[in-house]
């Protein structure tokens, strides 16, 4: 099952600039194996606390639907496909080194 | 004949999964280890993927497996056009739901690390793979592309997570690899993880291109540690054992003619046996193969199929030749009764014509074949690869009570040594020389019967005439006699030359 976590809304307009650009993130697991559980803590904490209100995050369990394996052209797991800002980036493994899914996500330089 | 060893009580408990790959299943006596993963090693170009698609293939149309083919390096539409020119039909197996294709991309630019990671992505769309078409062979080509953008150690330990996946899934694997990082002599990798590992190797000498294939290592099964020459043509692979043939040759005691007459008459009035060997040699220009397609002739007039393989002039051109001395073969080419096989001699070594030549053999079942001349083959290797090598291919043509003529171009005169003739004189049952010679201020040419193993041949030298109204051997008269001894001097010299040639030991006689 996907879970989705929307962004908070707070009425106020969107600030212009790259910084603050919309994320839209997707976090391929297989199940509850231990990658996969580092995994979702590791985005859930780095989403709260560089992300904080400018991010989806869609987790999906390539377990329970094996079809995204093949069209998202899954190889290595866990991996989180950045959408949105482009370019588009995989960023391979269970998140644990938060320095390269910062440079990854262009985060930081 | 390729005789096919008996599987002993402990091979038995191996089963095993019919490639269909032409010698292969012969070499491995019943292809690969069933519901185990093969390894398949090879530089670019070596054959891996032809030879993975031909085991998939063949599972479909032979045993009515279907198959999975994850390609890693071509898209699926390259791969089903390249292999479009064997005469598989992809695109009807995937309409059929037996074959099941899929690309897998490995974009090494998008990707960074950032922790632990596995390649159960790969495992889960292998396995979508396998059940969407009840898949019971697999294929996975080539894992080197994953090496690129990956972390190898994980990538190790994750390999040997998939042969084990692979074989719970009961489905017969070839993996491919090109021999470097996958599997480096220093992991060794392949010894605790695959039941078989074959290697195909592509090597270049002297520009000429040889394919061989060596079964590394079967678990549980006795396997030659010889390499095998194999091919690759629009049939696919053919794997060739160099086995000894059988030696059970029947000997018959029929004649065929030589289609010349006169040449029967000097032939103890018969002819040759079948099954028996024939060498026609001569210096250039002699009418050597004159000889030979009137031989050939008068085969396929009697409804016997012929192949006449032409190492130097194009089929073509001796169909020309020929039709000027009032020979036509066009009727038979078109009856299917003559067939040619031609190759330029130094596209492949002798050794690989010579499998392409029992490869039609097989298709054509022709009773006699002609190889027109056989000195054009032997300008590469070392003299006892060669000898061997003809022995083998005439034991195998006696097994199968097929005659073969052989023409041989000899060079310069008389008493310079001649390696073309590599000591086939010896060899072969029945021996003509054709020479050129000046009768009465004339040049002329002569043919003479070296000897004839098995029959009263004549001794005579005579005239051999070549006109529009075909071939005569025209006795020399009397007062032609003082030319006559000089030919026979030659003739002698080049009958101990071939001994010296033919033996290692001491002289034999000239006659068997």
């Amino acid at each position: 099952m996907s879970q989705k976590i929307p962004k908070k809304t707070n009425g106020k307009a969107k600030p212009q600039g790259k910084e603050e650009e919309n994320y839209i993130l997707r976090l391929f697991i297989t199940g509850i194996l231990p990658n996969s559980a580092r995994a979702i803590i590791n985005i859930n904490a780095i989403c709260e606390m560089y992300l904080k209100d400018r991010y989806e995050l869609e987790i999906i369990d390539i377990y329970q639907q094996p079809s995204f394996a093949i069209s998202e052209k899954i190889i290595a797991v866990p991996v989180l496909i950045k959408r949105f800002p482009l370019p588009e980036i995989r960023l391979i493994g269970d998140l644990s080194d938060i320095g390269s899914v910062l440079k990854g996500l262009h985060l930081i330089n | 004949m390729v005789k096919v060893k008996k599987l002993k009580k402990t091979e038995s408990q191996f089963p095993k999964s019919l490639t269909g790959i032409q010698g292969f299943d012969d070499i491995t006596n019943g292809g690969l280890p069933k519901y185990r993963p093969t390894i398949l090693l090879g530089n670019a170009g070596s054959g891996k993927t032809i030879m993975a698609m031909e085991f998939i293939v063949n599972g479909i149309t032979m045993n009515n497996e279907p198959g999975v083919f994850m390609a890693f390096e071509e898209n699926t539409d390259e791969l089903t056009t390249n292999v479009r020119s064997l005469g598989y039909q992809l695109n009807k197996h995937v309409a059929e739901n037996n074959l099941y294709m899929e690309h897998v991309g490995m974009d090494q630019n998008e990707n960074f690390e950032t922790g632990k990671y596995d390649l159960e992505g790969l495992f889960v769309r292998i396995g979508q793979a396998i059940d969407k078409v009840k898949a019971k062979r697999v294929v996975l080509d080539s894992l080197d592309a994953l090496f690129a953008g990956l972390d190898h150690q994980t990538l190790r330990s994750e390999f040997k997570r998939l042969f084990a996946w692979l074989k719970k899934k009961k489905v017969t694997a070839i993996i491919t690899a090109e021999m470097g990082d996958a599997f480096t002599a220093r992991q060794g990798m392949e010894e605790y993880v695959a039941d078989c590992v074959i290697v195909l190797d592509n090597r270049v000498t002297n520009q000429i291109t040889t394919r061989r294939l060596r079964i590394v290592k079967y678990r549980g099964s006795f396997h030659g540690n010889n390499e095998y020459p194999f091919l690759i043509d629009k049939k696919g692979i053919t794997v060739f054992p160099i086995a000894v043939e059988a030696l059970q040759q029947k000997i018959s005691s029929q004649k065929i003619s030589s289609g010349i007459k006169q040449l029967d008459e000097m032939l103890d009035n018969k002819g040759f046996y079948v099954g028996s060997s024939i060498l026609i040699s001569g210096t250039a220009g002699t009418g050597k193969t004159s000889i030979a397609t009137a031989f050939a002739l008068n085969v396929c007039k009697s409804k016997e199929p012929c192949l006449f393989c032409a190492f130097e002039e194009a089929p073509n051109q001796v169909i020309r030749n020929m039709r000027s001395i009032g020979i036509h073969l066009e009727p038979l080419i078109k009856s299917g009764m003559l067939s040619f096989y031609y190759a330029r001699p130094t596209l492949q070594n002798l050794e690989l014509h010579f499998i392409s030549i029992k490869k039609m053999i097989k298709e054509r079942k022709p009773g006699v074949v002609i190889l027109d001349p056989i000195t054009n083959l032997m300008t590469e290797g070392p003299n006892s690869d060669i000898r061997s090598m003809l022995t083998r291919f005439v034991d195998y043509l006696k097994t199968e009570q097929i005659t073969v003529m052989f023409t041989a171009a000899i060079t310069v005169g008389s008493i310079e040594r001649n390696p073309s003739d590599e000591g086939i004189s010896s060899m072969v049952d029945t021996w003509m020389m054709v020479q050129d010679i000046e009768l009465d201020g004339e040049r002329t040419r002569s043919l003479c019967v070296m000897k004839a193993r098995g029959m009263n041949h004549s001794t005579e030298v005579r005239k051999f005439v070549i006109s529009n109204k075909g071939i005569a051997l025209i006795p020399i008269a009397g007062r032609e006699s003082k030319n006559l001894a000089a030919v026979r001097r030659s003739i002698k010299e080049h009958e101990n030359l071939a001994t010296t040639n033919g033996s290692h030991g001491p002289k034999e006689s000239a006659r068997d």
